[in-house]
């Protein structure tokens, strides 16, 4: 029983402290709906790329959320990805970052 | 008299003859893309109605399609490489095949018989028997294939984002011809073919500038102009991919869409040289040419995308603004011009204008709807 409980101790303890991101329920519904309308248009529907890349939480691999957000708010240079910076808050960027890592995958 | 029996006894077997009340038309039936359920709405332009719905067709975000010269059938692309063949009159999928992991776009052959799908990943062109869809063909290509289009002679072109280089195929023999075209620029975004098949215009995102491929010229070779658009503007970003599919051919002027302006870019069909620029609401989308007028309708890049402006190619001034609703995603007007479908994709509905009183004659819910897709696409080159 022990050897089962230590690893998973030990995973539990590894994982990142869970990144938060305050915003309004109202507003998050908008949020999401851009990420799958908008976002959806470069990386598809489902996050699985497109001219952008596959954003899905396999993908992504555990990515730093803070660096998401970067990515999301600055964009990337010599690529299609525009910087969203005058469309969203510092906070919003890091909301959609931790949405698109806990996306339950369909 | 055994001749004239026989006749007779064919006439009388099922198949000969003429039917006297034949069972329905496609003419003026469309397909309005549901992007996010994966659906397809069908509807009669003629009674302005919603007919019926066919599911189960994937990803669509992106999604286009191309029809049979009979009308009778639509091929789907979708983003997710699912290639759908549907039946307009039963409103059936009646095949289906998943093609590759990711695709942009498709055509189809001058004479209906090949279906022709640009591929993101893996990067390429797959090309399908249109009554099958068995696979015909497979051509690789150093990246995301972007810009696929018919050309006369069972040939398509097409251009690779990744590489910037442009290709012909053709499909008229046993085996496929490929031919390199030569390096077209940085980051083609997409590529439409002019009405008269005569110039292939590839969009550039990587650097300033269009690219032009004059297809009539024996050994096809690429031509910049544009090159300094907008070098006194800073670049805005581009929140959505300008489309070049609608790209407008009027008044012996191509109108192009500014990547990074708010402009409308009105070039010399013969020259290549620039006329004259509007500016306008946003990042131009689709520019389209309303039939037999001299008119261009313009829908913009979210977050500007509650607009539509009207254009004239004559005074390449705006001569009117509309409101459709939040999120107009792509227009689509009757062939002869009198009304334009419009689809808003927030609001879950097609409004459908008068072109000449801007006059709304009607609406039709839809869910999440993005391309607009009327039959009478089958007789148009390049769509």
């Amino acid at each position: 029983m022990r050897d089962i409980l230590a690893p998973l101790i030990l995973a539990a303890l590894c994982l990142p402290q869970p990144a938060t991101a305050e915003i309004g329920k109202d507003r998050a519904t908008e949020l999401e709906h851009m990420v799958i309308q908008d976002c959806g248009s470069c990386h598809g529907l489902t996050m699985r790329g497109g001219l952008g890349s596959p954003l899905t939480p396999a993908a992504l691999d555990g990515a730093d959320p803070d660096a998401l957000a970067s990515i999301i708010l600055d964009g990337v240079p010599d690529t299609a990805m525009p910087p969203w910076r005058p469309l969203l808050t510092e906070e919003e960027a890091l909301w959609i970052a931790i949405y698109l890592l806990n996306r339950e995958q369909d | 008299m055994k001749r004239f029996l026989a006749a007779a006894a064919l006439a009388l077997l099922p198949g000969f003859g003429f039917s006297e009340t034949p069972c329905c038309a496609t003419g003026d039936l469309g397909l309005i893309i549901e992007r996010a359920t994966g659906s397809l709405l069908v509807v009669d332009r003629s009674d302005r109605a919603a007919i019926g719905r066919v599911e189960g067709l994937g990803d669509l975000s992106h999604a286009s399609m191309t029809y049979s010269p009979d009308e009778r059938f639509a091929y789907v692309f979708g983003r997710d490489g699912g290639l759908t063949k549907v039946d307009m009159l039963t409103h059936e999928i009646v095949a289906r095949t998943i093609q590759a992991g990711n695709s942009i776009g498709g055509a189809i052959s001058d004479d209906g018989k090949l279906v022709a799908v640009s591929n993101y990943t893996p990067g390429g062109v797959k090309v399908f028997d249109a009554d099958t869809l068995a696979l015909v063909a497979d051509i690789p290509a150093p990246g995301k294939t972007i810009g696929l289009a018919d050309l006369p002679g069972r040939r398509f072109i097409w251009a690779v984002w990744d590489s910037g280089e442009a290709y012909l195929g053709d499909f008229s023999g046993a085996e496929p011809v490929i031919t390199n075209l030569g390096h077209i620029g940085k980051n083609p975004f997409d590529a439409v073919v002019t009405d008269d098949a005569h110039t292939y215009l590839i969009g550039l995102f990587g650097e300033k500038g269009v690219t032009a491929i004059d297809l009539w010229d024996d050994t096809p070779k690429p031509t910049r102009f544009l090159n300094d658009y907008g070098k006194d503007k800073e670049d805005m970003p581009v929140y959505k991919m300008p489309h070049l599919q609608g790209w407008a051919f009027t008044e012996g002027q191509f109108v192009l869409p500014a990547v990074g302006q708010y402009d409308l870019l009105w070039v010399n069909r013969e020259t290549l040289e620039q006329v004259a620029t509007t500016p306008v609401h946003g990042q131009p989308v689709f520019i389209i040419a309303q039939p037999a007028s001299p008119y261009v309708w313009v829908n913009f890049a979210t977050p500007r995308n509650g607009v539509v402006q009207v254009v004239d190619s004559r005074t390449h001034q705006v001569v009117k603004t509309l409101e459709p609703g939040k999120a107009v995603l792509h227009m689509e007007f009757a062939p002869r011009g009198a009304e334009v479908w419009v689809s808003v994709r927030d609001e879950n509905k097609i409004v459908i204008y008068d072109t000449r009183t801007f006059e709304k004659k009607a609406e039709i819910a839809a869910q999440a709807p993005s391309g607009i897709f009327f039959t009478a696409r089958a007789h148009q080159p390049g769509l």
